[in-house]
């Protein structure tokens, strides 16, 4: 039998139709910014240039994406049927009527719906490895900074070590079928997730450690929520069973936060180094205040206009370490929907049919795009101050 | 100065060491010697066997004794029959030798690969050179482009000309390899026919046809960030005292971008140009692997798939030396153009 097409119009038509709840939702955040981007500091100045609208735009239209995914998206996106095989765009699935929007692929499942669902994979580990990548390098470029002498030397040479092996070298020995049978991943897994646990802990330490009552709460707090999300995902022992992970994902997860956070140590260092000459920061030694305190509630938030451009250039990076991945064919389950397995198992056969290959490359590039341009504006925005 | 170098390389040589000893450990884990065991045995083997044969190529002895035969101060041991105390070669394709020898990567004996069947030397260096033309290639097109984008964008900043090089470059940032080659050949191959989207027959001949593809990929990701770098070297230097006194001498303005400007502005990005080395090691591997060119990063590739230890540990010190040694060179080239930076 024949599939039955629509026309190129009507697709693009469809597609934006299907894409509704996004474009409510960034009708009404875009708008509610708008109105109010007098009162929103440094988010609202971003308002203020083309670049800036265009990265605002394009992240949160990924990140409505990623949350209404099973809305937009008219298909499984693991689901196979079989009649749609090698499908061009616009084909109509005979039994629902409903559309293969962008065609289908070599194993007749639905281009649209798994790009839909593949910007949820890229969107939960991209911003939380690199949450975890800045805590690990924060812990550890501050001190490194602060002190100099020895601690500086070794964190140094560790993190010059770790940025001297190949990305793709790494990976290949980090996140094999093999490995996850040695209790290596969990190791690494054990030792990065702490970090965000002891940093809380000492950022409330250093404040409040005079202020019985603040701070037994927010240390029980740091303590509670932090082991439980540490249980779930170190040891899979998550006693409501909400926090999981998969073996495979949590591999993927701790080599993608190594290869990034001595990164992140690097540029917290240096900027720790320059701002520890500052005359607010010998006012505080003179004080007597501890060195903890200084490190935590001086110099970390004066060097936080540097280290949020970072971030978002650093999400950008992660979103394409994660698809070298999934083009190496690393880590993420072969099914999977997410950008890069999808641009490896395309490129194969880019000579029968380039349909499903375009799709996801265009989703990566641009919400990479996206993320470029709100750091590139950020940067700007920050240097007028 | 002089000492200075000697340090550097020193501690090159002590990274190196460490580097190499990870890669190691992560190489001989249990699962990834069963694979090597499987491999190179036949079909449906029992697990005593798989052992046997671990235990005959010398891959149970004790690991910094293995540690030590690759690098070349421990001697390497031929496989001895038990019953008769005979000795034969560990791997007959390799020439190893029957006596104990000291021969590791000091002596210039890189090992064996078990996945070629051959030497690791004979495998890894025409690879090396292949890939170098292909760099040669890459930097030859990425360094005058990006360059030439970023003193056009950085010569008057805020300009028309400047928003849409920037906003090109920052596009050219966000793309990775694997994007542009599929989003090229599209284009290029599969619509327009001009180019070939397969460079495998480049190891017989380079042409037009079958190499641009890979060198305009692997060149693409690099020119917007040595470009940006440019820009804003050059906006830094068209703000210094000496450009206006040119300007108000009554030079043209071009001839202040080319005789004042130029050179003081192509110091930064000279340095940028030689810390982007370690990404396009990066890239050489996707690259290699999406154009099926046989290079330094198809072998790689190979070898980490097969856990092919000794081809591995050759391919991770060399990447791991460029990387090093190119950060080496940027830091001494920087004191070398830049007079008024010297290193301590």
């Amino acid at each position: 039998m024949q599939a039955q097409y629509i026309s190129a119009s009507a697709i693009i038509l469809e597609v934006l139709w299907r894409f509704w709840p996004v474009w409510l939702a960034l009708a009404i955040v875009m708008g509610a910014s708008f109105i109010y981007k007098k009162k929103l500091a440094l988010y609202g100045q971003l308002f203020d240039s083309g670049v800036g609208i265009a990265g605002v735009f394009i992240c949160l239209f990924w990140l409505f994406t990623a949350i209404f995914a099973s809305t937009i998206s008219p298909f499984d996106p693991l689901g196979q049927i079989p009649i749609m095989k090698d499908t061009l765009p616009g084909a109509i699935e005979p039994q629902s009527g409903l559309v293969y929007l962008f065609g289908g692929d070599k194993l007749a499942r639905d281009v649209f719906s798994r790009m839909v669902y593949g910007s949820q994979i890229v969107l939960i580990i991209a911003p939380a490895a690199t949450g975890f990548a800045l805590m690990v390098g924060i812990t550890l470029g501050l001190p490194a900074g602060y002190y100099g002498g020895k601690i500086d030397s070794i964190l140094s040479f560790l993190a010059n070590l770790v940025l001297a092996f190949p990305v793709i070298l790494l990976f290949y020995l980090l996140v094999t079928p093999g490995i996850m049978d040695t209790p290596i991943p969990y190791a690494l897994a054990g030792v990065f997730f702490l970090f965000p646990i002891i940093f809380f802990c000492v950022l409330f330490w250093t404040r409040y450690k005079n202020r019985p009552d603040r701070i037994y709460i927010l240390l029980g707090l740091t303590l509670i929520v932090g082991g439980w999300i540490y249980l779930g995902l170190v040891f899979d022992r998550d006693p409501l069973k909400i926090v999981h992970i998969d073996p495979n994902q949590l591999n993927i997860f701790v080599a993608v936060v190594f290869a990034s956070s001595p990164g992140v140590f690097r540029i917290v260092r240096g900027l720790t180094m320059d701002i520890k000459t500052r005359d607010y920061v010998a006012a505080a030694q003179t004080r007597g205040e501890s060195p903890w305190y200084i490190m935590l509630w001086e110099i970390l938030p004066n060097a936080r206009g540097p280290l949020i451009v970072d971030a978002c250039l650093r999400i950008g990076y992660t979103t394409i370490l994660l698809g070298t991945l999934g083009y190496f064919g690393l880590g993420l389950a072969p099914e999977s929907p997410d950008w890069g397995t999808a641009i490896k198992d395309a490129s194969r056969l880019l000579r029968s049919f380039i349909h499903p290959a375009l799709p996801p490359t265009i989703a990566l590039m641009s919400f990479v795009l996206g993320l470029n341009l709100l750091a590139d504006s950020l940067r700007e925005q920050s240097m007028k101050d | 100065m002089f000492s200075f170098i000697i340090r550097r390389i020193g501690t090159i040589l002590l990274t190196m060491l460490c580097l190499t000893l990870v890669v190691f450990f992560l190489v001989n884990l249990e699962p990834n010697l069963k694979k090597l065991a499987i491999s190179q045995t036949e079909m449906h083997t029992s697990a005593e066997q798989l052992e046997s044969w671990l235990v005959n190529h010398g891959y149970r002895q004790n690991f910094f004794v293995r540690y030590g035969q690759w690098l070349g101060v421990v001697p390497k041991q031929p496989i001895t029959d038990p019953a008769t105390g005979k000795t034969t070669q560990r791997f007959s394709f390799c020439n190893d030798p029957v006596v104990p020898t000291f021969s590791g990567v000091i002596e210039g004996d890189f090992g064996c690969s078990t996945k070629f069947k051959t030497t690791v030397g004979a495998k890894l260096f025409p690879a090396l050179g292949a890939t170098g033309i292909l760099m040669l290639c890459v930097l030859g097109v990425m360094v005058p482009v990006s360059l030439l984008v970023g003193i056009l964008a950085g010569m008057r900043e805020g300009s028309r000309t400047d928003r849409v090089l920037s906003v090109a470059s920052i596009a050219s940032t966000a793309t990775p390899e694997y994007v542009s080659g599929v989003i090229f050949t599209v284009i290029f191959a599969s619509w327009l026919g001009w180019l070939n989207g397969s460079a495998a027959s480049a190891s017989q001949g380079i042409t037009f046809y079958n190499f641009t593809l890979p060198v305009i990929t692997l060149a693409i990701y690099g020119i917007g960030y040595i470009a940006r770098m440019t820009r804003a070297s050059m906006v830094e230097v068209m703000t210094q005292q000496y450009i206006r006194t040119a300007r108000l001498k009554g030079l043209s303005f071009g001839n202040v971008v080319v005789k004042h400007a130029l050179r003081n502005a192509l110091i930064a990005p000279f340095t940028v140009i030689m810390l982007q080395f370690p990404w396009l090691l990066t890239g050489v591997v996707i690259v290699e692997v999406m154009f099926r060119y046989q290079g330094f990063g198809y072998t790689l590739v190979e070898a980490a798939g097969n856990n092919d230890i000794d081809l591995l540990l050759g391919c991770s010190l060399v990447s791991v030396f460029i990387v090093l040694i190119t950060q080496l060179i940027s830091d001494v080239g920087y004191a070398f153009l830049n007079p008024r930076i010297r290193v301590q």
